[in-house]
């Protein structure tokens, strides 16, 4: 088992064709079944009560479980003597949050897969890190926050962590300046979630006429547009405001799930997610949960070798999504592209009933 | 031992006593990141930016996810000439 994320190390994140790589992570994923079927007892029972086979010629066939189950069941495939951190989705009080139990093993490679996947659009460099949010984001230790375990999990990327906002999400305009002066010559690497950037930073600063005029940066965010929708913020529009904001700037969009955290999908120069070598996504249609061709619109699945200490290697999300194409980007990386429309509304999501008995 | 060693051996300990706010009693090689409350994630960027500016050096990414105690931070720094 350890030899198996090794292997994928060693590849090239991008580089690989869909027609290589689906061979590889099948067979890792084959792995990973057996895996887990033998150290996670509720995943054997749904296993088996799905009949699903554990060993399949095809990435299609692929066993997978749904993602709301993680709220539900206490899934792990180690002992409790080995749990090294427990990861919550950000679910809202009214829902339950999803549960996932990382040993020291798995959360080291968590942070390498997303390291390497982030690398391949910052460089190897540690760059000067300017976070889009309060420094009391990461401060209480007790009470878990999805803003505080992103920027834990990013700020290893860069040095001179600072944050732009204060306590009150106000902009903090001497640590922004003194940053920036700082490191007058060097690419910035920002770093904050879609709707704090737009509503405390570029939103006030283009209301204001100001901007930052930051020489050379790159700028990941994430999150969802959730909360931007309802202002009619799209990408492109968030993209302008950023250019407008910040100067010259790269600014990608990544997606992921914190059942998935480290396989992150980043958006290209071009606005489409890219599948890294490690994992890869399937659209599913949303009644009969038929694997649908590029182009359909569906659920999304994502597959990634990453999830060893929990079984997560395949999971059904309540995401819609569209795979644009295979190995064609315009970019110039290869694998399946993609774009994510949000969460299927609720009235549409089939009961869980038939999916977990 | 060298004076060098001696001197890096105590200075690391200082490092580690300031970034995670311990005793440096309570510091020895087997001392284990998340093993105690203090050395948290946020902590361990704290550690990182004093290393470096302690030891003037430029961890790579790796090495920084890599440290996951006391004796693997010696072991890396020595990699980056720090005599340990
Ligand atoms: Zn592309």
């Amino acid at each position: 088992m350890d030899d198996l994320l090794s292997s994928f190390y060693s590849l090239p994140v991008f580089d690989l064709k869909h027609d290589e790589k689906r061979i590889l992570l099948n067979n890792a994923l084959n792995q990973l079944n057996i895996h887990h079927y033998n150290n996670c007892k509720e995943y054997r029972n749904l296993i088996n009560a799905m009949s699903f086979k554990l060993e399949v010629s095809d990435c299609q066939q692929q066993p997978y479980i749904v993602a709301r189950l993680f709220k539900m069941l206490e899934l792990k495939s180690i002992s409790s003597d080995n749990i090294f951190k427990r990861l919550y989705s950000s679910g809202t009080s009214s829902e339950n949050v999803s549960n996932i139990f990382l040993d020291g093993q798995s959360a080291k490679e968590q942070s390498k897969v997303l390291s390497k996947i982030l690398q391949e659009f910052t460089g190897k460099q540690r760059l000067p890190m300017l976070l889009i949010d309060s420094p009391d984001i990461i401060k209480n230790k007790k009470s878990f926050s999805a803003r505080g375990a992103g920027i834990k999990g990013l700020s290893f990327l860069g040095r001179d962590h600072t944050y732009a906002l204060n306590s009150d999400m106000s902009i903090n305009y001497k640590a922004i300046d003194d940053f920036l002066v700082k490191h007058s010559n060097q690419t910035i690497l920002i770093f904050g979630f879609t709707f704090m950037i737009w509503k405390y930073l570029v939103q006030p600063l283009k209301e204001q006429g100001q901007s930052l005029n930051i020489a050379n940066s790159i700028l990941f965010h994430s999150g969802g547009w959730k909360k931007l929708q309802t202002q009619s913020v799209d990408n492109h529009t968030f993209k302008q405001f950023c250019y407008d904001i910040l100067g010259n700037t790269r600014v990608h969009n990544f997606y992921g799930m914190v059942e998935q955290t480290g396989t992150v999908y980043v958006e290209c120069e071009h606005g489409f997610l890219h599948t890294p070598v490690f994992s890869d996504i399937l659209i599913r249609d949303i009644q009969t949960y038929r694997v649908l061709d590029n182009g359909e619109k569906g659920l999304i699945q994502l597959l990634s070798v990453l999830p060893r200490s929990y079984p997560g290697h395949s999971i059904l999300t309540e995401d819609l999504g569209r795979i644009i194409g295979t190995d064609n980007c315009s970019c110039g990386r290869k694998g399946h592209y993609f774009h994510v429309y949000g969460r299927l509304p609720q009235s549409e999501t089939r009961g869980c009933s038939d999916t977990y008995q | 031992m060298t004076q060098t060693k001696v001197n890096n051996i105590q200075r690391l300990k200082k490092v580690f006593s300031q970034s995670l706010s311990i005793s440096e009693s309570q510091i020895n090689d087997e001392l284990e990141y998340n093993s105690i409350q203090q050395w948290d994630s946020t902590a361990h960027m704290a550690l990182v930016a004093q290393l470096e500016a302690e030891f003037n050096i430029m961890l790579d990414i790796d090495d920084i996810i890599d440290m996951s105690s006391v004796g693997k931070c010696k072991e890396i720094l020595k990699k980056y000439n720090v005599e340990l």
